[in-house]
């Protein structure tokens, strides 16, 4: 890890409370998050973490707070727009287009790069047919990246689950974001999945440098991939730092790591 | 078997994203053109070039452009009949006002105005979805008849309240009304067809094609990777209007020659065209004209057989041709519920692989 340069702070959370009717699911957080980093975000079972990814890429409007995304400031905004702006996501329940095939959903993912309109689309010749060309070439790059060249045709509805985890990382990193949220991108594997999509991880911010932030149960891949832990619990921040600091604090290793039975 | 693609490899991505990649579809597209343009006009006289040519290549257009719409981009719609009465009522007025632009461009513009029309009764569905959103779209089926039914002006004051298709040419030949040449007819819907069957399947392999199949199948995960909902649903209640608007125009124009809203575009229409697409196959080109060959060809068929081939009485035959239909319907959805386009696309792979299915 010593190659790895960490930059200035791409995105700030400040203040942010989130409230369904009377149920507070975020109260008063704050962290940021480093470029070129890798940010954890654990907790027990609706602690908050999916909530909180959902209001960094506009799909909640949080009640009070602000996000700063590269010095933008901002209390909420379109999730179409925080696309734009190059923060891509994953989900913890797969949520591919299960009609398309995988080609067909990593080349979704690179919507926002391709402009032609409707009349040359409907052509397909001249600049539809390059741009459609030039983004291909793009997008097999990503397949090759993730090794899924032999599911490029098929749709995606009828993979196995590990595989279409993958290709939701594939159509993430095919919008080139600058942040990537992953929800939970381990859930549900057996090992050997799980090292193939911790390297995907650690390839993913070593070589095209992308800032990570991930929300993952599995505390030993947690502690291994990351620069800093964010700890919630009951929508609350009960910890923030380094691995080694929050597997040591108190009230983190009460309310989720447990305390281990002498 | 002679379909398959062994030894036809692809050196650029140009080549694997040809519309038809395969060799052998190309030469089967080639030959239903041929037939098409060719063999068809050759050899089926006046009467089946009417009864069911124009019907079944009109329909397919319509088919399209409501697959469009619910196929490709899951917006469920029950105004394909209002539609095509703003496509028939359109280019009845401008027919009238401005016969000099010519025939085709005035199918267009038809085309375009129902696009219009359209997009506003598609603005519900920013808001609801599914059976909802088929609803609201039920109330514009109502909405348009009832109002090509009361204003006189759409009708030009007529006593009937219906509207009769002035003659006009295209390439010196009468298209439109009683006296239209029928293979003029017949040249000009099929090559309609042609054009926005191509268009259709270029749209849906590109960026908005796919923005759309983002929209039906997860529409959140689709507005988190940038696509915009009221942009993707709004062009589909476009183009999809805009082919049903033309299907409604030469419905009219060519094909009927003359008509009344009331009759000729009520909800029933609405619903043949959905049976169409889900009979056909949702999503999917071919299976618009599958779908539409179906229940055009079907019912002629039936009647046929059991009129001329057992000497059933008229009445009765009838009755049985709506229970086969039905039932076959039925039989169709239970074996296949993705369509007759599906099944096709199964026996293409299967004959890919025989005689060695591992």
């Amino acid at each position: 890890m010593s190659t790895r340069n960490i930059g200035d702070v791409i995105l700030k959370v400040d203040n942010i409370d989130l409230s369904f009717g009377v149920m507070k699911v975020l109260d008063n957080i704050s962290f940021d998050v480093r470029q070129g980093e890798i940010r954890s975000i654990i907790g027990p079972n609706g602690a908050g973490k999916s909530s909180l990814l959902n209001v960094i890429n506009g799909f909640y409007h949080p009640q009070q707070g602000t996000i700063t995304f590269k010095g933008d400031t901002r209390k909420q905004m379109a999730p179409h727009v925080a696309a734009s702006h190059g923060i891509a996501r994953t989900f913890q329940n797969i949520a591919l287009f299960k009609g398309m095939s995988t080609l067909d959903n990593i080349m979704t993912g690179r919507n926002l790069k391709m402009k032609t309109n409707l009349f040359w689309q409907a052509l397909h010749i001249g600049p539809a047919r390059a741009e459609e060309l030039e983004n291909r070439e793009a997008a097999e790059r990503i397949i090759d990246f993730l090794d899924i060249q032999a599911i490029r045709k098929k749709p995606v509805g009828k993979l196995p689950y590990g595989l279409q985890k993958r290709v939701e990382l594939g159509r993430a990193l095919a919008a080139e974001p600058e942040l990537l949220l992953l929800d939970e991108p381990m859930a549900g594997m057996n090992s050997e999945e799980k090292e193939d999509m911790c390297r995907f991880i650690i390839d993913v911010n070593d070589e095209f440098g992308t800032t990570i932030t991930l929300i993952e149960h599995d505390m030993g891949v947690v502690m291994d991939l990351s620069d800093r832990v964010l700890v919630l619990d009951y929508g609350k921040q009960l910890a923030d730092g380094i691995p080694d600091e929050v597997r040591n604090n108190q009230s983190v290793i009460d309310a989720y790591l447990g305390v281990p039975h002498e | 078997m002679i379909y398959r693609e062994t030894g036809q490899f692809k050196s650029s991505y140009q080549a694997d994203q040809a519309l038809f990649p395969i060799k052998q579809d190309r030469y089967v597209i080639l030959g239903i053109l041929i037939v098409t343009f060719a063999i068809v006009p050759m050899l089926l006289n006046q009467y089946w070039l009417n009864a069911i040519m124009l019907p079944f290549l009109i329909y397919s257009l319509a088919a399209l452009g409501l697959n469009i719409l619910t196929g490709y981009c899951g917006q469920v719609s029950l105004g394909t009949g209002g539609f095509m009465a703003v496509g028939a009522f359109s280019v009845y007025k401008l027919m009238i006002a401005f016969p000099e632009l010519g025939f085709i461009p005035l199918v267009l513009i038809s085309g375009f105005i129902t696009a219009a029309v359209g997009t506003l009764f598609g603005l519900p569905s920013l808001r609801i979805k599914g059976f909802y959103l088929a609803v609201a779209t039920l109330a514009a089926q109502f909405f348009l008849v009832w109002l090509f039914n009361k204003v006189g002006w759409f009708y030009n004051y007529n006593a009937s309240g219906m509207i009769n298709s002035p003659p006009m040419t295209v390439f010196g030949v009468i298209i439109t009304g009683p006296e239209g040449d029928m293979h003029g007819k017949y040249y000009l819907v099929a090559a309609f067809v042609a054009v926005f069957a191509l268009a259709a399947k270029n749209i849906a392999r590109g960026r908005i094609g796919r923005n759309w199949m983002a929209i039906r199948d997860m529409d959140i995960a689709a507005e988190l990777i940038g696509v915009r909902p009221l942009i993707a649903k709004l062009s589909a209640f476009a183009v999809s209007s805009f082919y049903i608007g033309m299907a409604g125009a030469l419905y009219f124009a060519v094909w009927l020659g003359s008509a009344e809203p009331t009759e000729a575009f009520d909800i029933n229409q609405s619903f043949l065209v959905l049976f169409m697409i889900i009979i056909g196959g949702l999503g999917s080109v071919l299976g618009s004209f599958l779908g539409a060959g179906f229940l055009v060809l079907m019912p002629i068929l039936l009647k046929n057989i059991m009129v001329d081939g057992l000497g059933t009485d008229a009445a009765l035959a009838a009755h049985i041709e709506i229970i086969t239909v039905g039932v076959l319907i039925i039989g169709f959805l239970i074996v296949e519920p993705h369509g007759l386009a599906r099944l096709w696309r199964i026996a293409k792979e299967k004959m890919r692989l025989w005689p060695f299915p591992h």
